[in-house]
């Protein structure tokens, strides 16, 4: 293993250190291993949390910030916070009007987050709702399984629910937009290699240099299927294919495509691959309205890509438009 | 021996428990890397590390002060999916113990609540490749032993073997929950690393509570 790194137990509190070094309009609680906004609570507003495993940067600590998330928890690499982490965030951005807890679908964040809403309702009383994410079309048979995993859609989420929290919208409207772009958005991804996570010191998975993985998961998690490396724009259809074939993206206002690099994967090769995926949404005859491009979930060191397609609306469109000011995402500020 | 299970013999359990999973740590791990995300041994290690640190820290009074901080020591520090399982097994364990000592039968019960817990939590059912089947024999087999007057000793050596042997099993088993889930049919051939811990538990029981006096 050649990293970056101290010591393998310390990277996650090393990195904080790292944000709140870099972006010092951001607070860090390090012994609660929280990144906040700066101003958070901010008074009247609908505080959003989320919060996983370390090892997906920039999500989520790299989202907090006005337009976003008003505070991330940061567990382990790969393992979901704990209770403590998320009902300190929680009572940290209460303004009063509640507060929204943005969950990817895993055992472990979601059993967490569960006990963590139960322990502020009880101390507090402060009006928590989860949105729990799971668009990942990969994982069949989702009643015999833990379910779709969330991936991709969680940033789009983030996006748009901090956007529409940050207007003064009440916790269930945005609570309900936010549950309206999970069921409207679908992703797919692909590993070439591994991750390895830091305290392992070896690969999650042996792929061989002539395989790849389709729809694999952020934690390197087995995808459908391991087939012989193909060329981009056949990549890009094995990724489309099965999204499109989940829900339907054509007409209406068209939809936000976000292809996702997986952390080890150059921006050259993701725009490569963008190029692959436009072609194919345009012989399906899928309209591209926005799109992202670049790598804001990763899974440490892996080499791949995941796309997400987003059905959008004038309303969705105009939030994800709004100005967002964060260290992973900024525009119109 | 004796047949009562005093605060005491308790910490002495979670201790014994925290020494088999460092021994283990790694080979947990490594059944993790194959059908989950490579962190059951690291976790469960810093999570009793912590456990032990708190008891060192603040001795309980009782058994059900034990168990109710060992399990909020693990929600607090595990994080993943086996903290609030192993954390909410404590933690009911301890709603069942008391504050005298348990005899082998409050003892059963004790367990019994924790695996009601763990299944409330977890929403695992007996065969879906999770620490349910291993705690789950064990829990039938320490009422067994109750049932059938056995000492504490042998009832405990009889749920330890069982757990042993419903951690086998789930090897064949298509997992159903959690990240292994995700493999389908892959998951099989597997030992689960949940159920390799649950059975470290109950063996932990023996070497501890059983005083480790007969064979």
């Amino acid at each position: 293993m050649k990293k970056l790194i101290n010591d393998p137990s310390d990277v996650v509190s090393d990195a904080l250190r790292g944000i709140a070094a870099a972006h010092p309009e951001l607070r860090v609680d390090h012994e609660n291993r929280i990144v906040f906004r700066g101003d958070a609570p901010v008074q009247g507003k609908v505080g959003l949390v989320s919060g996983g495993g370390s090892g997906h940067e920039p999500m989520h600590g790299g989202f907090v910030g006005a337009g976003m998330l008003d505070a991330a928890c940061a567990g382990e690499v790969f393992t979901s916070p704990v209770p403590d982490q998320m009902v300190a965030a929680s009572k940290g951005v209460d303004g009063g009007a509640g507060v929204l807890h943005i969950v990817k679908n895993y055992t472990g964040d979601v059993m967490n987050f569960e006990m963590a809403a139960e322990m502020v309702a009880a101390e507090s009383g402060t009006e928590v709702i989860s949105v729990v994410t799971d668009d990942d079309v990969a994982v069949q048979d989702s009643l015999y399984t833990a379910g779709r995993r969330g991936v991709g859609v969680t940033v789009l989420v983030e996006k748009i629910a901090g956007a529409a929290a940050e207007q003064g919208r009440p916790l269930t409207q945005v609570a309900d937009l936010a549950r309206k772009v999970n069921a409207q958005g679908r992703s797919m991804g692909m590993a070439l290699t591994s991750c390895t996570v830091p305290a392992a010191g070896k690969p999650t998975f042996d792929l061989p240099d002539d395989q790849m993985e389709i729809g694999v998961g952020i934690h390197g998690e087995p995808g459908r299927r391991r087939v012989p490396l193909a060329p981009a724009r056949e990549i890009a259809e094995m990724l489309v294919e099965p999204v499109l074939g989940d829900l339907d993206f054509t007409g209406g206002d068209g939809v936000l495509v976000f292809l996702n690099g997986l952390g080890g994967t150059p921006l050259l090769e993701l725009y490569l691959m963008f190029a692959d995926v436009a072609a194919a949404l345009e012989k399906s005859g899928v309209r591209i309205a926005r799109s992202l491009v670049g790598s804001y979930m990763t899974s440490l060191d892996m080499a791949g890509c995941s796309v997400t397609l987003l059905k959008v609306d004038d309303e969705l469109l105009g939030l994800w438009d709004a100005p967002v000011r964060t260290p992973g995402l900024r525009w119109g500020t | 021996m004796a047949e009562g299970l005093d605060v005491t013999a308790l910490g002495a359990w979670v201790r014994e428990f925290a020494r088999l999973i460092a021994d283990h740590q790694d080979e947990l791990t490594r059944l993790d890397a194959a059908i989950g995300d490579a962190d059951h041994g690291t976790n469960m290690h810093r999570g009793m590390s912590a456990v032990v640190a708190a008891l060192d820290g603040t001795p309980p009074a009782d058994p059900a002060a034990l168990l109710k901080q060992v399990g909020m020591t693990l929600i607090s520090k595990v994080g993943g999916a086996s903290g609030p399982l192993y954390g909410t097994l404590f933690l009911r364990m301890a709603g069942a113990a008391g504050t005298g000592e348990m005899d082998a039968a409050t003892y059963a019960r004790a367990l019994r609540a924790g695996l009601d817990g763990v299944v409330a939590r977890g929403k695992a059912e007996p065969g879906d490749k999770t620490m349910v089947d291993a705690l789950g024999p064990a829990c039938d087999a320490l009422d067994a032993g109750v049932a059938a007057d056995e000492s504490l000793a042998e009832a405990l050596r009889r749920s330890a073997a069982a757990a042993r042997q419903g951690r086998d099993t789930t090897v064949p088993m298509l997992a159903r929950k959690g990240r292994a889930s995700y493999l389908g049919e892959r998951s099989i051939g597997h030992q689960d690393p949940g159920a390799t811990s649950t059975a470290l538990l109950l063996d932990a029981a023996v070497t501890a509570l059983a005083g480790g006096d007969e064979g």
